[in-house]
């Protein structure tokens, strides 16, 4: 399968590369400053005021938990990012002269961040979500950029990039960025409110919250009318559900409160964030203020229902009766007799669209790996999940995660134990 | 008739006060609000109090090991400087001070310690375990254990863990983890000095006679201000030699 779909990959690309590069260069938008805005940017860049609002701005963005290697210096990169064409590492973005961004204009910056390219012109890897951050505004970008020059210097070299060929030309991201990169601010809708306007801005821009809520393709781009209606995450192999909060969405019955209470404190009545979620909490969400907290639930309350997929009956897992028993004494204590779960404590397990999503995975992996809700400022000290990993073989992990995903309203399809062979690894970063 | 209307409003409160506590105590019944009940995580390997899971090598005891130590070692498995994934995953969402109150949950535990079934090795082998234990490799310039963990073996306040009540398994585990990086330090890297050093042979060995070997009477670790033999000078924290 590796080979077939390297094989069609290489070939797609030099097919598309002729075609898209006439077009592509005929719509570089990058133009330079004038040499009175340089002057402006630059005096921007050591305001008090607008640093501090780029580092809120840095913090919705979530720039550091890319660029931060594990217990390394804040924004000095060295985190390798996992794709499925290779290992990316996160640059250093300290205003350190020869291993950062200390050599950097407010040009260089807002063409990596709004065009997708490197200080010399070369395309960057979408790896770096510039697909979404396109849609910042200017002055927003001008805030970050004046937050990262005020950080202390780190000398950190870059790590060499591992992609595989054809994914190590840099040149194939012209046809790449044809397909799936459309830049461009964000323009608001004057047809909907400003708070709506301010969410679908953090939602769409700095959040950039599609790229692991969408689902990808085998080019490890995402289709255009593809919006939030979620996706396997490449590689750190979790699911990242649909977000619409109405009929046939991933968050369906979701209230706006219980958004904003996922996104501030970890956890809502509807269930916990886990997994890559919990980070973005952690590092990012939980330090948003009110306001905008409102304007994303706002935005993705008002995402349209999702066509309801076509009834399926699916079968009892043959393991049923043997998941009840495992379910009453692992899990009943804390999740109740009935999915029910602890209000403010425990997340429910009947109606968790965690449980019943899509594919089993989340459901199969937060049973093997259990863990704690995120620690957050409303919630410190939260309470965690065992996990079983040791405790459970196959069979009994898919006869328990079979029988939670079809007991009480839960109508998903059962799972079977090599599913959960598959989930056993536990990449960590 | 009439009743006034304060003995409405305190039958109000009453009811009110009534239902409060239920649900209270319905709660209190399904989540109790203790720190044993939130690091479920945490004990359902370890124990509800740190005592160890059965085998010993699975998950090590935690029960009355030094505060700083069990901190440390739970930044380390953040950041990453030790690796064991199950252990990464579950302390990855976590708070230092939250750390810091686990931390200080399990080093507060004051359990009794088990003795391991002795390892199946030869009398020779323990006889060699007990010469590196007391008086190390002084061929590989390797110290003896006692020289930093204590002739108790029982370990310091508030960094220093003690060795003995921990299986043979567990101590080879860790000494082979040191040798292949997946257990480190900040610094002063004397373990990862030392475990390099030492022979194969050995670590067998030493795991198996601290093992076996009879706690001590009293197995606290000891004060901060008992640790009179100073630890080797490259074993010291800012010093630039790591060979001696």
């Amino acid at each position: 399968m590796k080979w077939l779909r390297r094989g069609v990959g290489l070939l797609v690309v030099l097919l598309l590369i002729g075609a898209a590069a006439w077009w592509y260069l005929a719509r570089d938008q990058r133009a330079p400053s004038t040499p009175v805005q340089r002057e402006a940017d630059a005096a921007a860049l050591v305001d008090p005021a607008r640093i501090e609002r780029g580092k809120y701005l840095a913090t919705v963005g979530d720039c550091a938990a890319c660029h931060t290697a594990r217990g390394g210096q804040p924004y000095a990169g060295g985190r390798s990012l996992a794709t499925p064409f290779g290992d990316v590492p996160a640059p250093n973005i300290t205003p350190d002269a020869d291993t950062g961004i200390g050599q950097w204009s407010f040009d260089d910056f807002w063409a990596a961040l709004h065009l997708g390219k490197g200080r010399h012109g070369q395309l960057l890897y979408p790896v770096f979500s510039y697909t979404s951050f396109t849609r910042v505004t200017r002055d927003d970008a001008l805030s970050i950029f004046a937050y990262l020059k005020s950080l202390p210097p780190v000398n950190q070299p870059a790590q060499p990039t591992g992609l595989e060929f054809p994914y190590n030309v840099r040149s194939s991201l012209v046809a790449w960025r044809a397909l799936y990169f459309k830049p461009g601010v964000y323009q608001p809708d004057p047809a909907q409110s400003p708070q709506w306007n301010r969410g679908a801005y953090l939602v769409q821009g700095l959040g950039h919250c599609n790229e692991c809520h969408a689902p990808r393709d085998s080019l490890g781009g995402i289709e255009q009318n593809q919006h939030l209606t979620g996706g396997q995450i490449p590689q750190l192999d979790w699911y990242a559900p649909d977000l619409s909060t109405r009929s046939g969405g991933g968050l369906e019955g979701w209230s706006a409160q219980d958004v904003i209470d996922l996104l501030k404190t970890g956890q809502s009545s509807k269930g916990s964030a886990f997994g890559p979620m919990a980070d973005v909490v952690r590092l990012s969400t939980q330090h948003m203020t009110d306001a905008d907290l409102q304007a994303v639930a706002t935005y993705l309350q008002a995402l349209p229902p999702r066509a309801p997929a076509a009834p399926v009956a699916f079968p009892q897992a043959a393991s049923h009766e043997q998941g009840g028993k495992l379910y009453a004494k692992h899990c009943a204590d804390c999740h109740g007799d009935n999915g029910q779960g602890v209000a403010g404590i425990y997340p429910p397990l009947d109606g968790n669209t965690s449980v019943t999503g899509p594919t089993s995975i989340n459901a199969i992996r937060s049973v093997l790996l259990g863990g704690f809700a995120p620690a957050t400022a409303a919630n410190p000290r939260p309470y965690s999940m065992p996990p079983f990993a040791q405790q459970l073989s196959d069979e009994d992990v898919a006869a328990v995660v079979s029988y939670v995903r079809q007991s009480w309203s839960n109508k998903a399809s059962a799972v079977a134990p090599v599913e959960v062979s598959r989930s056993r690894h536990t990449p960590v970063d | 008739m009439i009743r006034p209307p304060y003995r409405r409003s305190s039958l109000r409160a009453a009811v009110a006060l009534l239902a409060f506590c239920s649900a209270a105590a319905a709660l209190a019944a399904a989540a109790p609000d203790t720190l044993e009940q939130r690091v479920a995580a945490c004990t359902s390997c370890h124990g509800a109090r740190g005592e160890g899971s059965p085998d010993g090598v699975l998950a090590p005891r935690l029960a009355g090991k030094p505060a700083g130590y069990l901190l440390q070692q739970l930044e380390y498995f953040q950041s990453g400087q030790r690796r064991h994934a199950p252990m990464e995953y579950v302390v990855r969402q976590l708070s230092q001070p939250y750390l810091r109150q686990i931390a200080g949950y399990f080093a507060a535990q004051d359990l009794p310690y088990l003795r391991w079934p002795q390892p199946a090795v030869p009398a020779e082998v323990l006889r060699r375990g007990e010469q590196v234990v007391l008086h190390g490799d002084p061929a590989r310039a390797v110290p003896s254990c006692v020289s930093c963990h204590g002739d108790k073996l029982t370990g310091f306040e508030p960094m220093m863990p003690g060795l003995v009540g921990l299986s043979s398994g567990y101590i080879s585990n860790q000494l082979v983890s040191w040798r292949t990086h997946t257990r480190a330090a900040e610094g002063p890297y004397c373990m990862g000095v030392v475990a390099n050093r030492m022979r194969e042979s050995d670590i067998a060995a030493v795991s198996a006679w601290l093992a076996s070997h009879a706690p001590a009477a009293d197995m606290h670790p000891q004060p901060a201000a008992a640790q009179t033999t100073p630890l080797p000078g490259w074993c010291v924290m800012g010093h630039s030699e790591v060979n001696p």
